[in-house]
């Protein structure tokens, strides 16, 4: 039996998916709109689904929304901003308690769904063409809140200023929040203008997961999901311009801070849909991805240098990055080892235990992630950017094919790029 | 072996207490790919003073040492436990908290190989001076981390504010300073001390077949040797019921202010059912007072003084309990005394029972949707446990809550005395 049982109908205006498995109490509905990256109406992009989801034509506050969901056995509803690759992407996620734990309930999915529709379709104030000003002004608001926030959290704030200096002038650099200073110019009505166009334009992918009949959840897709009859044929993918570092940067800052955070942008070349990817998973691996790599045994276990020294790959970018937390002091030692570790993979330098143990631990992790809705969601998802189609199968027998060389060859692909350090001050 | 049915939420547990006192506990999950595995003692950061095992007088060790422990316990004569379960297949991890201390794995594949691996990691202790010594600066840059890190030093600033004695005051990693104290002998004495089977628990769930496990676990539990079983002896200083500080002010290189306000519980030691009413009561009290459903988060939101950073928490162990309020705030100040307004209008006004219907309904879902995971099963599962409570009665014991068990709570938890305030905000 395949691993996870999704269904999928081209819907012409969005693509449905149903994923069918009894191993979850709830039912999730998950939408994904996407766009890519321009710095134009980034900002505008960031603060509509907040504006959306706070009130309807029959549900005109946060307050009586909420009461519904509420009502409806604590459905949860939440949205959030993504960057994946160069397309920006805004997710809305209703859960709901299956009907099933439920004493006396039935219809609440449709009634979930309906809510989401109502959300996305009948804004309040839609009708005339705008947004309620005061819900735009309220929102506007907690957006600055939360861009200035960015700063507060250091290891937030390190990732975020490594990504800026490495994709300077690349439409990659920027944060998913949008700017501070495009906040002041929305108002109801260019948002509302904005909106009609994402509707349009956006690329757009509906998820349900759950113990569901997916012939009744087509059904109520159709009834609750209309998108307007202009939609533009969205093309999916889109490619990446790999970029060659001409030498590598290093940007200090400094801050009053007690731990420096060390972040290292480097260039893979390598993206989801292409076929080293999987060398690349298992080079990530070996060299930073798990408590058993190169990373954090060197820097963590042998050297006591840091608590945290891992590396995490951008799937549809081509990017790794190399994130540790250490004393200021520390500085070159902890570069120059992370360098020699890269050599070393460069150079083929790895054992046969370590080569091993990374395959089973890789494809543990993808077992474990169809263990949550979401992450179902999330896995399937990255074949919706990239623009290809295999089964979750396919995925883990791909992993087990990569060979040694491959991995090797993959090590002599990646370049160090940037280096980005914030390091406490006097240090 | 004990079975035991939970028809509403559709679960099924297989207990069993070991002749050496370890309480066992396996939950078959089919149709999951992971198995999920926890070994817990009933040992935490606020345990640091007791009589230890086999010696009359009482020891006070220094701040950190149970995560120290933690730490440690994963390090063996041959190596690092980690690579151990990495060639299985598996990965582990522990944490620490103010009551219990907890080592896992979860997995796919070698469900046995990795839980004999648990089970024999965890009771054979093996530290070294040298050891100990090197662990003392990953886990310096650990505190330094959380150092930097506002959110978290707000959280913990406003419980340093409620106790004057209490060592939940006291940061779960302790300090580079206390960590210093530390020795080989004194891990070895608190292991012995906390970490005997009858003061443990081990959860097992995910895809597995429970008799085959309660016999793999028998039979290695069989071939070991234990101290007789004798009764723990801690001890914790008078604590007053009132807060130590009203306020705390942090300076810190941020750019948003956060304000968390704080109620000491004032009545503790309920354990068993008497436990998880109180706090299942607090929890429902709390949605009624500040959830997004609510007069006040309307008006917190509108008036700008909180954002999409809100929250609210009811903590309760044996020896303490809180409850904290927070945001990322402009006003800090203002957010706190609008806060403290609200719970005393609330205190005035009679509760509305539809609001309180629709709360308990909201409850019912949001346990059903957490028991979609398997970590937060087996966590959950032996924190009730260890306060005498089962995981799988929470619906029951919300549906038996009345509108008086709100207001009794509501009128015994928001007193003026145990309210207390912790800002961190921009160093200029």
């Amino acid at each position: 039996m395949a691993l996870v049982d999704e269904r999928t109908s081209d819907k012409h205006q969005y693509r449905l998916h149903t994923i069918k498995t009894n191993k979850f109490k709830t039912i999730s509905i998950i939408l994904q709109m996407k766009k890519q990256l321009t710095g134009e109406d980034l900002t505008k992009r960031a603060l509509l689904p907040y504006v959306l989801q706070s009130a309807t034509e029959n549900l005109t506050s946060s307050k009586e929304i909420r009461a519904r969901l509420e009502e409806l056995y604590g459905a949860t509803l939440t949205c959030d901003l993504s960057k994946k690759g160069e397309n920006h992407i805004i997710t809305f996620r209703l859960d709901i308690a299956h009907q099933r734990y439920l004493f006396k309930e039935t219809g609440i999915f449709e009634e979930a769904a309906r809510l989401l529709s109502d959300i996305l379709f009948h804004p309040k104030d839609g009708k005339n063409k705008t947004f309620d000003e005061k819900i735009v002004q309220k929102e506007k608001r907690s957006l600055k809140q939360k861009i200035e926030a960015l700063y507060d959290d250091k290891m937030r704030y390190a990732n975020m200023r490594l990504i800026q200096e490495m994709f300077e002038n690349e439409p990659y650099s920027q944060h998913v929040y949008g700017s501070l200073e495009k906040v002041d110019a929305i108002n109801g009505g260019n948002l509302f203008k904005y909106y009609e166009q994402a509707l349009r334009e956006d690329d757009i992918d509906l998820y349900v997961v759950g113990d569901i009949d997916p012939e009744q959840v087509e059904q109520a897709a159709d009834r609750f999901f209309t998108f307007p009859s202009d939609r533009k044929n969205v093309k999916r993918a889109s490619s990446v311009q790999h970029k060659k570092p001409q030498h590598v940067k290093e940007k200090i800052e400094e801050q009053e801070i007690n731990q420096g955070k060390l972040n290292i942008g480097f260039r893979t070349n390598i993206t989801f849909s292409n076929e080293d990817y999987s060398a690349l998973q298992v080079f990530n691996g070996i060299f930073g991805g798990f408590s058993h790599s190169k990373l954090f045994i060197n820097v963590r276990e042998k050297e006591s240098l840091a608590y945290y020294a891992s590396s995490a790959i951008e799937s549809h970018i081509g990017m790794m990055i190399v994130m540790s937390g250490i004393d200021s002091n520390n500085y070159e030692k902890t570069v120059s080892i992370i360098k020699e570790q890269l050599d070393k993979m460069k150079n083929g330098d790895f054992s046969e235990l370590e080569f091993d143990q990374t395959k089973i631990m890789l494809k543990n992790s993808i077992l474990e992630t169809l263990d949550d809705p979401r992450g179902i969601v999330e896995l399937l998802y990255h074949q919706v950017i990239a623009n290809v189609t295999f089964t979750i199968d396919e995925w883990l027998q791909a992993i087990d094919r990569v060979t040694r060389d491959e991995v090797t060859r993959v090590a002599n692909k990646i370049e160090m790029d940037t280096i980005y350090f914030l390091k406490g001050e006097g240090a | 072996m004990k079975q035991i049915t939970f028809n509403h939420v559709g679960e099924t547990v297989y207990e069993q207490k070991l002749p050496n006192g370890l309480h066992v506990v396996i939950l078959p999950k089919q149709g999951f790919n992971k198995t999920y595995a926890t070994f817990t003692t009933k040992y935490g950061s606020i345990d640091n003073q007791f009589t230890p095992k086999g010696k009359k007088e009482k020891v006070r060790v220094p701040d950190g040492i149970a995560h120290f422990l933690e730490h440690k316990l994963f390090e063996k004569e041959d190596g690092d436990v980690f690579h151990d379960f990495s060639k299985q297949g598996a990965s582990a991890n522990a944490f620490t908290s103010f009551t219990r201390t907890a080592y896992l794995f979860s997995t796919t594949q070698d469900v046995k190989k990795n839980l004999i691996t648990l089970l024999d990691f965890v009771q054979s202790p093996y530290f070294t001076e040298q050891t100990v010594e090197k662990e003392k600066g990953i886990i310096g840059q650990e505190i330094r981390m959380y150092d930097d890190n506002p959110d978290w030093r707000a959280y913990y600033g406003v419980i340093e504010n409620m106790y004057h004695n209490h060592p939940v005051k006291i940061d779960i990693a302790g300090t580079v300073e206390s960590i210093s104290h530390i020795t080989k002998d004194l891990l070895y004495e608190c292991y012995e001390t906390f970490y005997h089977p009858s003061n443990m628990l081990l959860f097992i769930i995910g895809p597995v077949n429970p008799n085959e496990i309660m016999a793999l676990i028998e039979e290695n539990q069989a071939n070991k040797t234990f101290k007789q079983e004798t009764e723990l002896k801690r001890f914790f200083d008078e604590e007053p019921k009132h807060v130590a500080e009203k306020e705390k002010i942090i300076p810190m290189h941020i750019n948003t202010p956060k304000c968390i306000v704080g109620f000491k519980e004032q009545q503790v030691g309920r354990q068993g059912n008497e436990l998880l009413k109180h706090e299942l009561a607090m929890n429902v009290l709390m949605d009624l007072m500040f959830g997004q459903s609510s007069n006040n988060y309307e008006t917190l939101y509108d008036e700008g003084l909180i954002d999409q950073s809100f929250f609210y928490d009811y903590s309760e162990e044996e020896s303490f309990g809180f409850s904290v309020i927070g945001s990322n705030t402009d006003k800090p100040k203002e957010l706190a005394h609008k806060l403290f307004d609200m719970v005393n209008q609330f205190r005035t006004h009679p509760l509305n029972e539809e609001d309180f219907l629709r709360i308990k309904k909201k409850k019912i879902g949001s346990i059903l949707r957490s028991f979609n995971s398997l970590e937060y099963i087996a966590n959950e599962y032996t924190r009730y446990q260890f306060n005498g409570m089962n995981l799988f009665d929470t619906t029951k014991v919300l549906e038996s809550l009345t509108m008086e068990d709100i207001e009794e709570v509501l009128q015994q938890h928001f007193v003026e005395d145990a309210f207390t305030v912790c800002q961190i905000v921009p160093k200029t």
